[in-house]
């Protein structure tokens, strides 16, 4: 039987049709659980790795370097550097006398000397706070030798959740936006934040707002480039997706520069066109935007709609469970699993905070469950409580699914498939029908002695897509 | 012995021509030469008088998860780290997506507060909740480099946790596991060495042979105790996961997956009648065997892993001499075809060129087999620093050209500025050089830890002459894909 830890009860709801309840959520995770979760240090590097042509270096022993290299499916049509992982390394005696000087400092100045990025993120693991290492001299004497910014981030693990490591990535970041060459900016601009080009989605979302006649100033930080982050501050809209990491940022442009923002979503038919719908209205004195954007919307949707609708009539009536990092996604997955015909019984989030979490409990159907900062023993029961079909979520979350002979699909930063825009629904339909209309779950032994008809082959997948 | 490695392309079949070929075997097609992960070096010949301080793509990981993995092999254990939430997460990530199975490691998640006057707080508490939810046999608790940095006392700890809380929490055993001293080789070795340490106790005789394989797939354990079956030697395999982390599909949620090396087998390794362990490069360190000898007098060998027919054959011994008989007919049988195979294909793989990867006894392991079946390796190098790699490499693969390089302290990066230079026919190790490979158009032959890219990385066998057979049929049918995909013919018959 597993019961939920001490401490642990106001983060679990069902929902029952009233009132919603509030969750207890923006807590540490209780000592001694297994949370989905990870640390500072990984909400900054998470947030700043697709930044293609700056330098990442970890300052503190090999692990946590070794762990984030080359691990996210966040694509550049450029430079590569990014996708390599350099770490100080620290040794034992570099943490008794220091690894500042002798390894932060001179590794820095051989990696830039040898790379020629255009910037540099230097992120502070555990040990770093502990030791003395004093990050920001060594940052402030490598940029001035190499005429490159050099931003620290202070992203040491136990210093906080994830969303503090969002909260230092932003500032990091901000030391870049204003110092570019904002002229030549369009009247009709925007900035996407929050964005990481999985698999190219910052490339779809680019051609749709190219398609609307909007320019995008900078993607933060979906194959971005220092440059295009320097001058972001000249946009004159943010959009902000990944509202869990990137509001921070948003609110400091919006007091500095007065770049209102707006939350989007390009996840699912619904989100997708109302974040190019809001965009559009935005920009009030150009009205022909709002017709190309209805123009768009009908074009795209009239392309995938057909091939939709034979997923949604074989999914229809299975459930699913959602586990992801942010709620706000979350929010989305559930509409887009809605128009393929699926519920959703189980979702929850690993930070999602209070308002998100009395937004979920309103839009979900009666019964759901809502957790926060669920860990395997939890997932694993609401799944088989509620006998889902499918399990949305990560690397983590995926070996739980398939040790219980549940559909799985990857919807976290490692996904190779892009899930964004119309393309992306279409994807996530497939990728939703392919796991959960396997064969193979017949022979999982959860499913082995059931009577349920299987489904049926829609028919033949065509040959090329 | 010879001292010169050979010309490159000069014996191999098609040798350049199949280098330059855009098309071979698994390699990319045309145009993905932009996704190269490590910026391709424009002059190699300044590259190599460069010195670079900071590690790039190395090639270990940290020593918690060796720990971590150990802790998984025995029965009803629950790593349990104790430092940030990040170590678990992220060693939980890389495991699993190597052994496609859930593992669940806790975490005593420090906070601040924690760091500045200590984490003892969260540890008891993590220990109570961890046998609240787990009930498990054993914790495994391993610290990390930001418990060791802050100084933390664990016999205090420990000790503490015991006088307030009595059975509140399941037995604990703890490693030190400081990520900024050694890799994850050591933190393996160290889990099962304090395993060892910290339960074995005095017993009369019994006929239990103790054997520590090191950090193997779930396919090797599974032949090794095969193996010891078969000898008729009653076995105690530490760690064992070749069932909890490479298990059947469920009908309900296993907290904590079947399987593993029973405590109580751990607890009567004092009476072992012998002690066999792994790994040439520990003949220096303190491990589970020399505890067993030092404090129980049990006899201790010390051998490679036995990768390739001779480190086989020095295995099959022992095992002959501790059962005090013959090898097993089967294993006979075994051997006798992995000869039979190694002449068939010498051809193909006489003096290809070969860069091997990996920790150091894992690269031990799998030159010794190349020398043996006529591959050059050119380039043997390891992110470990034991400082006993090459002895011990030379060693154990006495053919191994003089003008072999091999390094101890090197990364993925390191390997691959060497890589063009060298010219090599195909790659060994695990799929972190998936990258060299695919720039440098040549067969990378997946084998050890972590496999990332394929399925069946747990199922990866290396040892015995079943294992080694496995490897050299891998081997060359790499190398007859290369030879078939660039023949201007394409020969159907090869």
């Amino acid at each position: 039987m597993i019961e939920l830890l001490p401490g642990r009860a106001r983060q679990v709801v069902q929902t029952d049709g009233g009132r919603p309840a509030e969750m207890a959520c923006d807590k540490a995770s209780v000592a001694g659980s297994v949370s989905q979760r990870a640390c500072v240090f990984c909400g900054s590097r998470v947030v700043l790795y697709p930044i293609a042509d700056a330098l990442h270096i970890v300052h503190g022993p090999i692990g946590c370097a070794a762990y984030t290299w080359d691990i996210r499916g966040a694509l550049s049509s450029g430079p590569q550097l990014h996708r390599n992982s350099f770490s100080t390394d620290l040794q034992e005696l570099d943490v008794i006398f220091g690894g500042e000087k002798k390894k932060l400092e001179a590794a820095l100045l051989e990696l830039i000397a040898h790379h020629s990025p255009k910037a540099a993120f230097v992120y502070s693991t555990c040990i770093v706070g502990l030791i003395g290492d004093d990050v920001s001299a060594v940052c402030r004497r490598v940029s001035e030798r190499t005429g490159i910014p050099v931003m620290g981030v202070h992203s040491e693990g136990f210093k906080g959740t994830k969303k503090d490591g969002y909260r230092a990535a932003c500032d990091a970041l901000y030391k870049l936006v204003g110092t570019g060459d904002t002229s030549g900016i369009s009247p009709f601009s925007i900035n996407i934040l929050g964005e990481f080009n999985l698999a190219g989605e910052t490339w779809v979302l680019r051609d749709y707002y190219k398609r609307l006649g909007i320019e995008v100033v900078a993607c933060i930080t979906g194959d971005s480039r220092i440059e295009d982050i320097r001058r972001a501050h000249g946009a004159k809209l943010n959009l902000v997706q990944c509202s869990g990491s990137m509001t921070s940022l948003a609110k400091m442009m919006e007091r500095d520069y007065g770049i209102p923002f707006k939350r989007v979503s390009y996840f699912g038919i619904e989100d997708m066109s109302a974040a190019l719908y809001d965009a559009a209205k935005h920009f009030t004195g150009a009205p022909e935007i709002l017709r190309r954007a209805q123009e768009l919307v009908r074009e795209e949707v009239a392309r995938i709609y057909p091939e939709l609708l034979r997923y949604k009539e074989k999914l229809k009536g299975k459930k699913a469970a959602i586990y992801v990092g942010g709620l706000f996604k979350a929010f989305s997955l559930m509409r887009a699993l809605r128009l393929i015909g699926m519920e959703t019984a189980v979702v929850g989030s690993q930070t999602g905070d209070k308002e998100d979490y009395k937004q979920l409990q309103e839009m979900a159907d009666p019964g759901t469950i809502i957790v926060d900062d669920s860990n395997p023993l939890e997932l694993a029961k609401f799944c088989l409580e509620k006998d889902v079909d499918l399990f949305i979520g990560g690397v983590k979350e995926r070996p739980i699914a398939y040790k219980l002979g549940i559909g799985f699909c990857d919807h976290n930063h490692e996904r190779k498939e892009p899930l964004a825009g119309y393309v992306g629904m279409l994807n996530f339909a497939r990728e939703v029908y392919a796991s959960v209309a396997s064969p193979v779950w017949q022979f999982a032994p959860r499913r082995a002695n059931r009577t349920a008809a299987p489904l049926e082959p829609v028919g033949l997948r065509p040959a090329a897509v | 012995m010879r001292t010169d490695l050979p010309e490159p392309g000069m014996a191999a079949a098609g040798g350049p021509v199949a280098r330059d070929a855009s098309s071979v075997g698994s390699a990319p097609a045309k145009g993905c030469d932009a996704v190269s992960p490590a910026d391709s070096p424009e002059d190699e010949a300044e590259l190599e008088s460069k010195h670079f301080t900071s590690t790039r793509n190395a090639c270990k990981l940290c020593t918690p998860l060796g720990a971590c993995l150990a802790f998984r092999g025995v029965e009803g254990c629950i790593p349990f780290l104790h430092g940030s939430q990040g170590c678990s997460t992220y060693i939980r990530r890389y495991l699993i997506s190597h052994f496609r199975e859930p593992i669940d490691i806790a975490s005593s998640n420090f906070h601040e507060e924690s760091a500045i006057f200590g984490g003892s707080k969260n540890f008891m508490q993590g220990a109570l909740n961890i046998t609240r939810q787990y009930q498990p046999q054993l914790i495994g608790a391993a610290t990390t480099c930001l418990a060791e940095t802050i100084g933390e006392d664990m016999g205090q700890l420990l000790h503490d946790l015991k006088e307030k809380h009595g059975d509140g929490a399941a037995p604990i055993v703890h490693v030190s596991t400081a990520s900024y001293r050694g890799t994850h080789i050591d933190g393996f070795h160290s889990a099962i060495r304090e395993l060892v340490n910290q339960l074995a106790v005095p017993g009369g005789p019994s006929n239990c042979v103790g054997l520590f394989p090191g950090m193997v797939s779930a396919a090797d354990l599974r032949h090794l105790k095969e193996i010891l079956a078969d000898f008729g030697l009653p076995l105690t395999l530490l760690p064992d996961y070749s069932e909890t982390m490479d298990g059947a599909t469920w009908s309900d949620y296993e907290k904590l997956q079947c399987g593993g090396t029973p405590v109580a087998a751990i607890r009567t390794l004092g009476s072992a009648r012998a002690a066999i362990e792994f790994g040439r490069v520990l003949a220096a360190s303190e491990t589970a065997g020399t505890i067993l000898q030092a404090r129980f007098g049990t006899p201790r060998r010390l051998l490679g892993l036995p990768i390739g027919i001779r480190e086989s054959d020095r295995f099959f011994k022992a095992l002959a001499e501790i059962a005090g008989g013959g090898v097993p007919e089967k294993y006979q049988r075994e051997r006798g075809r992995l000869v039979d195979s190694l002449i068939d294909g010498h051809k193909y793989a006489f003096e290809k060129r070969a860069i091997v990867f990996g920790e150091e006894d894992l690269v031990i392991g799998l030159t010794a087999l190349l020398c043996e079946v006529g591959v050059t390796p050119v380039l043997c190098a390891s992110g470990g620093r034991s400082g006993k790699f090459e002895g011990s490499l030379r060693e154990a693969a006495p053919e191994l050209p003089a003008a072999t390089l091999v390094k101890e302290g090197f990364d993925f990066a390191e390997i691959a500025e060497a890589a063009p230079e060298l010219k090599p026919d195909f790659l060994v190790g695990s799929s972190k050089g998936y990258s060299i490979a695919r720039r440098l158009k040549v067969p990378l032959i997946r084998v050890g830890f972590p496999i990332h890219d394929r399925m069946g990385g747990q199922g990866v066998l290396h040892l015995g002459y079943r294992g080694a057979l496995e490897l050299y049929d891998r081997i060359v049918n790499a190398l007859l894909e290369v030879k078939q995909e660039t023949s201007p013919v394409g020969y159907s018959y090869l």
